[in-house]
């Protein structure tokens, strides 16, 4: 381009409005509802007020999208389900479809073109995911990976409903957790406080910014060999790595020490007891490319242990609660330790002021 | 000559029945005729490999921003550049997608022409955020790509301090649950703030999600400054007659045990002749018994929201629910729909002007304290946005008599109007 020519100035459209790219049944049903039904793993049928019906097929994909990909999901858009598709907020596909006749072979081309239709119901849905290595700037392992690993053994509970209620996983790449909450969850946690290159952090830090970022205090300006850097107390340090995406030049990943740990018990709904946050169950769990099996047994024996003690429509949270954490480290054999007591603000309220304690 | 290299870890990531982003990546490596595309997802396998290998990431920010915006693209540069050099710069464009994420295959093939023009050929849909993520493409292309797909009405999303692209859950459209229209809640909130969206100056980010139900399916009381979740104020309507057809199908006891015992106010009964009493002036709202019996009970006629605010993750003081800042609010006219956007307007205004640098809403309120904050964005305190009253002593209440005046007044005008 020319340094003369004109650039083009933007159109501020923002969020699309979705209506043309809605099936017309729910464009004509759009808050008319009646009730919905599961015929079958993987299979919604909504039936709205008008009498009219809309059956949706899910399937899961590898998140990560190529171009071939991409127009397989339109090829079967186009020959079997009217030309729709929609993406839940876990990446998976769904295709909705006027017709009941649409709906086996809508099944089958999915399958034939090597899509899981599942994630429906009490079955574990897809494993919610952030970037990892292929393309974030902090993280300490590889979502992608570990997701494709761990869906490689739950396929199964994928396409089934062999749960007590819906079984949400989610991963995290480092500690800041744009994974969010889920029924499990398995997120970085670094065990080593950041390691300082302190003849890069005066060029490429804004040291105020970084020392004010951390949680606890732990960071301030020093000079190292007569260079402006910072320094971190390594006693305060909590090693949750929150100075590493301001100052790069304080590295916390680390090839042994930046470690995969399970939390437990995190449920968004309103259903029942109100949203819960995750807790702590597992950690010091090897970060293990590329197919983490450690973290995998884990997740698979909370998962057995799950369905095997939860009674129908408890979450994993709802189940903790009725058979009390104690119970809890004893079916799944998890060690329990000192740092499953927290020592984070407001952590008394964690405490068991009380004797109900059981036998 | 495009540049191959040794995978044997990432190989392993094709095996297994689940599908492989590994084999989504060595396809365009592979099989696409642009060699610029060949070249890039080959280089990207090499790198991944590396990390892989040495357990570690090796992509920096920096700044890269298309014409006019100031964020929307995540920039991507190599350390390890000169090992992969094809992949040097892989930059990320969001985009922001319809509430509910609705496609039809036509407008994802002008997409993925779009994309297969400027880009590696990898998209998710969608990151955490809630946007297309077209994953990789150099600096060039990013301003050649977006004036493409720009054109034809597609925008990009947030990134960094300002306002994120907003989410929603499949909704009214196809949703028995549904007490409002996400749709137009999403894009009138996400819409009014493009200039905050795309020239971040804010102290940090600011999120909207909206779900049209308790269930909150799109997880936006923890992950939203602002969650809009749908609810109903009047009684849950009740098909007796279905009722009765779901005890036949499940038995008495499935139904005490799964639907009576689990109302957490203990507000549904089962008479002796199998029909169900619900005591409405004491349920919450929670849905369980409609998940359960979705074709016996449904929410109520007189639908509304309830707004919260402050969900957040860890960083940096702990993670943080959004807290009821609205218990409800009507939303069917012009004016209840620009009632809320001007409630969101004051809502980042006050976090624009009094949030620390990158401190998030729920943060600032925790520091404030609630009351504060109401009072600033101009909202009423109400006894739906606490848990319980003050446990300590220690606080200074010489004004009582004039708050409770306030609150009396305030409920004889209510009753009066």
């Amino acid at each position: 381009m020319s340094e003369n020519a004109p650039m083009r100035p933007p159109i501020e459209s923002g969020c699309p409005d979705g209506f043309q790219y809605m099936h017309p049944v729910m464009v004509k049903n759009f808050g008319a509802w009646a009730y919905h039904e599961d015929p079958e793993p993987g299979v919604l049928l909504h039936v709205a007020k008008s009498g009219d019906k809309i059956w949706t097929v899910r399937c899961g994909t590898a998140r990560i999208l190529d171009l071939f990909t991409l127009r397989k999901l339109c090829d079967i858009a186009d020959e079997h389900a009217d030309g729709f598709i929609r993406f839940t907020i876990r990446s998976n596909v769904e295709y909705m479809v006027g017709k009941e006749e649409q709906v086996q072979p809508l099944i089958k081309a999915i399958k034939d073109a090597g899509f899981i239709v599942g994630g429906t119901r009490n079955s574990v849905a897809m494993i919610s995911h952030t970037q990892g290595w292929l393309h974030c700037d902090i993280p300490g392992t590889d979502a992608s990976g570990v997701v494709k690993s761990m869906m490689d053994e739950l396929i199964g509970e994928f396409k089934e409903w062999n749960m007590p209620n819906r079984v949400h996983i989610t991963t995290s790449c480092c500690q800041i957790n744009c994974g969010g909450q889920g029924d499990i969850a398995i997120n970085i946690q670094h065990t080593k406080p950041p390691r300082i290159n302190h003849d890069l952090v005066a060029n490429v830090c804004e040291r105020p910014s970084v020392v004010a970022r951390c949680p606890v205090a732990a960071i301030r300006p020093a000079l190292v060999n007569g260079k402006p850097s910072l320094e971190v107390d390594e006693k305060k340090c909590i090693c949750c790595g929150a100075c590493f995406p301001p100052c790069p030049p304080m590295q916390i990943n680390d090839a042994e020490h930046s470690k995969l740990a399970v939390w437990i018990g995190g449920n968004h709904s309103n259903a029942r007891s109100k949203p819960s946050f995750q807790k702590l169950v597992a950690a010091g769990i090897p970060n293990n490319p590329p197919r983490w099996p450690e973290a995998t047994s884990i997740v698979k024996r909370i998962l057995s242990v799950y369905k095997e003690d939860a009674k129908d429509w408890e979450r994993i949270n709802d189940w903790v609660d009725r058979i009390g954490w104690p119970r809890f480290f004893e079916l799944t054999k998890l060690p329990f330790t000192k740092f499953h007591v927290d020592t984070w603000r407001g952590s008394r309220k964690s405490l068991n002021a009380s004797t109900h304690i059981r036998f | 000559m495009v540049k191959k290299y040794e995978t044997p870890m990432l190989d392993v990531l094709e095996e297994g029945q689940w599908p492989s982003f590994i084999s989504n990546i060595r396809r365009l490596a592979n099989e696409h005729p642009s060699e610029f595309i060949n070249d890039m997802t080959h280089s990207l396998l090499g790198q991944l490999e590396h990390s892989y290998e040495t357990r570690k990431g090796y992509w920096k920010g920096g700044t890269v921003s298309i014409f006019g915006y100031g964020g929307g693209i995540i920039p991507r540069f190599s350390e390890v550049g000169d090992a992969f050099p094809a992949s040097r710069e892989f930059h990320t464009l969001r985009v922001q997608p319809s509430p509910g994420n609705y496609y039809t295959s036509g407008m994802l093939r002008q997409l993925a022409d779009s994309w297969e023009k400027f880009g590696s050929g990898l998209i998710t849909f969608h990151g955490q955020t809630g946007n297309i993520m077209f994953i990789g493409t150099n600096t060039e292309n990013v301003q050649h790509f977006f004036d493409e797909i720009n054109d034809y009405g597609w925008d990009l999303g947030g990134a960094g301090p300002c306002v994120r692209t907003g989410m929603s859950c499949v909704g009214a459209a196809r949703c028995e649950q549904s007490c409002a229209n996400e749709h137009k809640i999403h894009r009138l909130l996400v819409n009014n703030f493009m200039d905050d969206m795309h020239r971040p100056a804010l102290p940090y980010k600011f999120k909207f999600k909206v779900s049209g139900c308790p269930n909150d399916c799109q997880n936006a009381i923890e992950r939203a400054d602002m969650a809009i979740i749908g609810t109903w104020r009047d009684d849950m309507v009740v098909d007796q007659t279905e009722i009765k057809a779901y005890i036949e199908k499940k038995g008495r006891k499935y139904i005490i045990d799964n639907v009576v015992n689990r109302c957490p106010s203990q507000a549904l009964s089962l008479n002796d002749d199998d029909t169900l009493d619900v005591d409405n002036r004491n349920c919450v709202r929670c849905m369980h018994c409609l998940n359960v019996m979705p074709k016996a009970l449904s929410p109520g006629e007189d639908k509304g929201i309830t707004m919260l605010i402050g969900g957040k993750r860890t960083l940096k003081i702990g993670d943080m629910m959004g807290t009821v800042v609205i218990p409800f609010m009507k939303l069917e006219t012009d004016e209840d729909y620009e009632r809320l956007v001007e409630i969101a307007e004051e809502a980042i205004d006050f976090f624009a002007e009094n949030a620390l640098e990158h401190e998030r809403t729920g943060e600032m309120i925790e520091r404030i304290g609630l009351v504060n904050y109401m009072d600033g964005i101009g909202l009423e305190i109400d006894p739906n946005m606490i848990s319980n009253p003050r446990e300590s002593s220690y606080v200074r209440m010489d004004t009582w008599d004039e708050e409770a005046t306030k609150w009396v007044e305030a409920q004889a005008e209510k009753a009066a109007s």
